[in-house]
């Protein structure tokens, strides 16, 4: 069957069984490897993506239920990996393996679009999805609020909204 | 290890007047793990006239940060700056490389010593290289930021300048390097980041699950959910007919037979289903129906095997590891006797990143993208179930989404170089996470049945520990042995290890510290209900019986522990510890993979089960120099975070020779809101060379929760994971 999306600001038609979960749209059929397989069950968030800026877990969402808003993946929050949070991630050196990364950085970009300055239990609220199994959780928590400061400091406009407008700037 | 006689340097020109700078070391036969034999050279080093520096990264990268930190070791040596260093993942290529694996928290002590010496080798010849053009002693010549100066006349040239020349000078004796004074480090002990954390924060894909090949195919596998079981019939035909297979077929397989199921046992049989998208092959796996004979494990039950080690610890023991002085009569004549019966589960090592591996079989040869953490494993493995020679294989190492030691193991690699050779087609091969779960290598659960005796003064003058484990007798399955060195062995002058073992046809397998990561929660939990029985406190008990240091001092060094349990102590306040109502701290200390760590535990209770660690602290001592600070007080961290997972909730169970948890809903991690909001890493530098991290930074951390808890709730925990007795995160 024949699927329209928007992904990152760029029409894509895809053709593919209605009940494919749009991760293995956008991992083996659009070739955007940023967005991870975890669990399959949305248990852990790897596999988080924003569908019109909402945070969701791409592994449950079938690809006939992605038709109707933007999608944004970690490769669409900036083409230059300067979205805040990115350069947040970079500056606190996150990572051990890095595998989960993507889905934090996804849920951090929901959380901050909708709360600029958001508290440690905001954290914890919004990221409570997302696991690491490198126990990287101290450092996320700081690079959230690192990525808070900087897009307030530098202005950015929110790469969700860019992508709306359809545009990856 | 050093640069000695089984080692030499060998530099060659490089087209285009680059240098490269290589490191032959003859392995050792006698290595813990399996080194290279072929006597080439390998590199390490190129530098480009621009002047660009490429670093050679050897090891396996699954978030230990090697890929970072080796790269560190040769580029200080080498005199240049870190951010004119490019690092590049090698090949697996044991003709060029020794000991390309990542496990045991072994890179650290293994290369300490070679990769600096690689860079100081490099530097020499640039520094010869640089004095015979301007005809200068070499003593006159320093290095600063990538280029030799020649102070007297002023005159500098940038390595780049240099590698033409450079390649024709001798090749240094190792023994004549000199390598840096430590003071003048400026890359180690500076904190740099992870070299792929941009490609990771951009979604580069990078990862094993990430790499494709023109005309791959995906593969799916179903393998019996009681292991080695055979298939008797599946419905092929039916599947073959579904939207997207290419491929679907019987894998008779072969694991070797016996009572015990080996390190990576062979090839499991199985279905697989080959199609054009994954999602294709895992739906169509969906419509499988296969028969099977389940064999041998198929009447295992966890609940059976608990009632086994019950029966065994009131026999007498099979095997007696250490008996030291008198324990019976001293047990016998104890002014107090403390009892525990301790046990533990299998559980799940559940890195993020499911088990995968891309392999192209192609004209008797074979072409393989893994994130093994020993790929020299499972080249043997693929080579003899093929039954090709190992030079037909060509490994290529991808970052590993996480390791634990999951990948210590190739079933997955020997699985999609099958497929891709009854295919007839590159495959890529992804496991389900339930796949992941029910199919590991377990960290073996286990049961030990303590009895310690305190003299009238509360000093503790008899230990024994009847260890019931899993073997067929002669055998141990792998990772379920303990060492009858393992602490407080020779601390105490009676003491007894034995053991007594139940048969397995289960695959087992290293986890993070492995042994280790129960038996801190053992010892250390039963010192403490020592401790508490002797009306002592837990710290001063614990450095009275490190007071004990047996003559001569065993591999644990008994100043090196004191020192981080007083530093701990020290930090965390222990001494005057005030807790509030419901809260209290806990101790405990551990020695694995040459790493001194003690932790405290700062935890409240409440309504009776509900946990919350509030802070953690950890001292840690594994030598001189802590290589990169940044990195190493992140992998700490999440080595705590990791014990807490383990200490709370993960759990595997036997029904009918099945695993019962299947993903994490019932095998559960950690999330960001139970997870201490402060864990505080404190180093003590000692003049011992430098050693690994990855490992020793977790054990400490159960028991150190569990004593907190006790103290608390008077519940003396016992048996893991603490939801088992009712606890649950706050």
């Amino acid at each position: 069957m024949g699927f329209d999306l928007t992904v990152n600001g760029r029409a894509a038609s895809v053709d593919v069984s209605s009940d494919t979960p749009l991760l293995w749209v956008i991992r083996d059929v659009l070739n955007l490897k940023g967005t991870k397989y975890g669990c399959g069950i949305g248990q852990c968030g790897a596999c988080t993506v924003h569908l019109g800026g909402k945070a969701v877990r791409s592994c449950l969402t079938p690809v006939s239920a992605a038709t109707k808003a933007p999608i944004t993946t970690l490769e669409g929050l900036s083409p230059t990996a300067s979205h805040p949070v990115q350069v947040a991630w970079q500056e606190i050196d996150v990572p051990q393996c890095g595998y989960c990364q993507a889905g934090q950085m996804m849920s951090a970009a929901a959380l901050l679009a909708k709360t600029p300055k958001p508290t440690d239990q905001d954290i914890d609220a919004a990221m409570n999805g997302n696991l690491c199994r490198c126990g990287t959780y101290l450092r996320i928590r700081q690079a959230i609020h690192r990525a808070a400061s900087l897009a307030l400091n530098t202005g950015l406009k929110h790469p969700v909204e860019a992508a709306r407008n359809g545009s990856q700037k | 290890m050093q640069i000695n006689r089984r080692s030499f340097l060998r530099v060659t020109s490089l087209a285009g007047g680059g240098m490269l700078l290589a490191l032959y070391v003859k392995p050792k036969a006698s290595a813990q793990f399996a080194a290279g034999a072929s006597p080439t050279p390998n590199n390490y080093i190129r530098i480009a006239p621009d002047g660009t520096v490429t670093i050679m990264a050897k090891d396996p990268e699954v978030g230990q940060g090697v890929k970072t930190m080796l790269p560190m070791l040769i580029a200080e040596e080498l005199d240049v700056d870190w951010k004119m260093v490019k690092i590049e993942q090698t090949d697996f290529d044991d003709s060029k490389y020794s000991l390309q694996i990542a496990g045991g928290s072994v890179a650290t002590p293994f290369n300490w010593g070679p990769m600096r010496q690689v860079g100081a080798a490099g530097r020499q010849m640039l520094v010869a290289a640089a004095a015979k053009s301007w005809n200068v002693p070499e003593s006159e010549c320093s290095t600063s930021s990538g280029r030799v100066i020649h102070q007297g006349s002023n005159r500098s040239l940038g390595y780049g300048e240099l590698t033409a020349r450079a390649a024709q000078m001798p090749v240094p004796d190792p023994k004549t390097l000199k390598l840096k004074d430590p003071k003048d480090y400026k890359i180690i002990g500076q904190t740099q980041r992870g070299c792929d954390v941009k490609d990771i924060v951009a979604g580069k894909p990078i990862f094993g699950i990430d790499f494709t090949v023109p005309g791959m195919l995906y593969a799916v596998y179903e393998k019996c959910p009681v292991f080695n079981g055979k298939v008797t019939t599946a419905n092929l035909d039916e599947i073959k007919k579904l939207p997207g297979v290419r491929h679907a077929f019987v894998v008779d397989g072969f694991v070797k037979p016996g009572t015990l199921v080996d390190g990576d046992p062979g090839l499991e049989p199985g279905v697989a289903i080959v199609a054009d998208s994954w999602w294709q092959a895992q739906s169509a796996r969906k419509k499988l129906q296969v028969t099977w004979n389940e064999g041998q494990g198929a009447s295992q039950t966890s609940a059976g095997f608990a009632q086994r080690a019950d029966e065994l610890s009131k026999l007498p023991p099979a095997k007696t590891l250490r008996n030291d002085g008198n324990v019976d009569q001293t047990l016998a004549s104890a002014a107090k006797v403390v009892e525990g019966a301790y046990s533990y589960p299998f559980i799940s090592h559940a890195p993020l990143e499911p088990q995968n591996c891309t392999a192209h079989f192609k004209d008797g040869a074979v072409e393989i993208w893994s994130t093994s953490q020993i790929p020299g494993g499972g080249r043997s493995l693929v080579a003899k179930t093929l039954g090709i020679p190992e030079n037909k294989i060509t490994l290529h190492m991808l970052r590993g989404g996480g390791g634990f030691g999951r990948r210590l193991t190739n079933d997955y690699m020997v699985e999609s170089a099958w497929i891709s050779k009854a295919a007839g087609a590159p495959v890529k091969l992804l496991w389900t996470r339930e796949d992941d779960m029910t199919h590991d290598y377990y960290r073996p659960g286990g049961f030990q049945y303590l009895k310690g005796g305190l003299d009238a003064n509360g000093k503790l003058i008899a230990w024994r520990n009847h260890f019931v484990t899993w073997g067929d007798g002669p055998r141990y399955a792998p990772s379920a042995t303990m060492s009858p060195t393992e602490f407080p062995s020779r601390f105490v002058p009676n003491y007894a290890m034995h053991v007594s073992s139940i048969p397995l046809w289960l695959k087992t397998g290293a986890l993070r510290a492995p042994g280790s990561n129960v038996y801190a929660f053992v010892i250390q939990s039963f010192i403490d209900e020592l401790a508490h029985a002797a009306g002592k406190d837990p710290v001063e008990f614990r450095l009275a019986l490190l007071d004990n240091s047996p003559t001569p001092a065993p591999q644990l060094n008994a100043e090196r522990m004191r020192g981080v349990l007083q530093l701990v102590a020290e930090k965390s306040g222990w001494a005057k510890r005030a807790p509030a109502k419901g809260s209290a701290l806990g101790v405990a200390f551990h020695f694995s993979h040459s790493g001194y760590f003690a932790e405290v535990a700062d935890v409240t209770v409440t309504g009776g089960n509900k946990v919350k660690v509030n802070k953690i602290w950890v001292a840690a001592d594994i030598g001189s120099q802590v290589i990169n600070p940044g990195a190493a007080e992140n992998i700490v961290q999440g080595a705590v975070i990791d014990g807490l997972s383990e200490l709370m909730g993960q759990e595997i169970t036997l029904e009918n020779g099945r695993v019962v948890q299947t993903n994490f809903d019932h095998h559960p991690m950690v999330r960001m809101a139970q997870a201490p909001p402060v864990i505080e890493v404190h180093w003590r530098k000692t003049d011992n060379s430098p050693t690994g991290l990855g490992e020793p930074a977790l054990p400490p951390i159960l028991p150190a929760v569990c004593n907190a808890i006790f103290t608390i709730t008077g519940k003396r925990v016992r048996s893991l994971p603490l939801s088992k007795s009712g606890f649950e995160w706050a």
